[in-house]
């Protein structure tokens, strides 16, 4: 059945919504305006280097991470699927959304962990 | 002020030979009309052949809904007036089949209220000097989607509906979530399998035109949502705890 696992993808999908709703903003408010306008002191490399050390900070940002890409997958899945009327590919759509979404994700995996 | 408006009208007769054609209407441009007092007044002084369907003209039966310069509307809630100076292009609801001027077949939409039980389901028989009593609270769940007058604005809105054949599309669900919420109904099992089977939720992409066009607020797109997390809850249950209760 077409629709079957679905609701699995989904679930990612709404996670990585609500997460990076609630993270990214933050982000980009720290790191894209406040430093480079200087509102905030510029924190140093060692002091954030730091901050990540510790495992739960790791595993944090590499939810962040790979929920973040799981719902830009899902939905550029279903932009290439009505948008450029591609619905004979869905198959393919889908293995090359996940797929890379769960590429990307390894590979912050990785570098997190050899920080 | 201006005297007169131009409606361009979409109008097909099926036992025409020409196809499908725009033709133009000079209607009085009246501050106090609608859209449907302005095609009665062409039906009743210009053209007694031109089709549409309509009844209360106040938002209530959901049988003037048309495509007006675009945009899906009750017709007898779209003022002349802030559509002046014209021309207003008026056309039948987008993705169903059209069965006459601006008459369309809803055919589809009534089978799939059939198969999701648009009704209240009860699991024993039904004991007719029984009360099925209801606080307000219990009421409020579910009262915003039973407010659908199923105008199909919102399918003609939606645009998985045009490019997904066998998707419920939106009222439909709504009125599904609008039983399952109810707390006098037994049915959410029943129509969740239907759900979560072709033609069910999953298309949905979440574009929230429904409910931007839906006159009476109903939120079909935030039903779907909803239907959506009920969905996923019952598919990892499934999955992870095989002999749980969905």
């Amino acid at each position: 059945m077409k629709h079957q696992f679905e609701p699995f993808w989904w679930s990612w999908f709404s996670a990585g919504g609500t997460l990076s709703a609630l993270v990214l903003p933050v982000v980009m408010m720290i790191f894209g305006i406040s430093v480079p306008f200087g509102w905030i002191d510029d924190p140093e490399y060692d002091k954030l280097k730091s901050l990540i050390a510790p495992v739960s900070s790791r595993i944090l940002i590499f939810i962040c991470i790979s929920l973040s890409l799981l719902h830009w997958a899902h939905r550029f899945r279903f932009t290439l699927y009505d948008g450029l009327q591609l619905q004979h590919l869905n198959r393919s759509l889908a293995i090359l959304c996940y797929g890379s979404a769960i590429l990307i994700s390894l590979f912050a995996g990785y570098v997190l962990w050899n920080f | 002020m201006q005297q007169q408006i131009t409606l361009e009208i979409f109008r097909y007769n099926p036992d025409d030979k020409e196809g499908p054609a725009y033709k133009k209407y000079e209607v009085p441009f009246r501050k106090d009309w609608v859209i449907l007092d302005a095609l009665n007044h062409i039906k009743d002084r210009i053209d007694g052949t031109l089709s549409f369907r309509w009844s209360c003209r106040m938002g209530i039966c959901g049988s003037c809904g048309m495509k007006v310069n675009g945009n899906p509307v009750l017709t007898c809630a779209s003022f002349l007036e802030k559509l002046a100076p014209g021309p207003i292009r008026i056309e039948p609801l987008e993705y169903f089949p059209v069965i006459r001027d601006l008459v369309i077949n809803m055919d589809d939409f009534m089978d799939n209220l059939k198969k999701v039980r648009s009704w209240i389901i009860h699991e024993k028989d039904d004991n007719l000097d029984e009360e099925y009593l209801q606080t307000p609270d219990q009421l409020s769940d579910y009262k915003q989607y039973s407010m659908c007058i199923n105008c199909m604005l919102c399918y003609s809105a939606c645009p998985v509906y045009g490019l997904e054949p066998g998707f419920m599309g939106p009222a439909v669900i709504a009125l599904a979530q609008r039983y399952n919420m109810d707390s006098r109904d037994d049915g959410n099992k029943l129509r969740m399998d239907i759900m979560n089977a072709e033609g069910g939720i999953w298309h949905c992409t979440f574009v929230g035109d429904c409910s931007a066009v839906c006159p009476k607020n109903v939120d079909p797109a935030g039903a779907i949502q909803r239907y959506k997390l009920e969905g996923a809850r019952a598919w990892w249950t499934r999955w992870l705890l095989p002999w749980g209760k969905e």
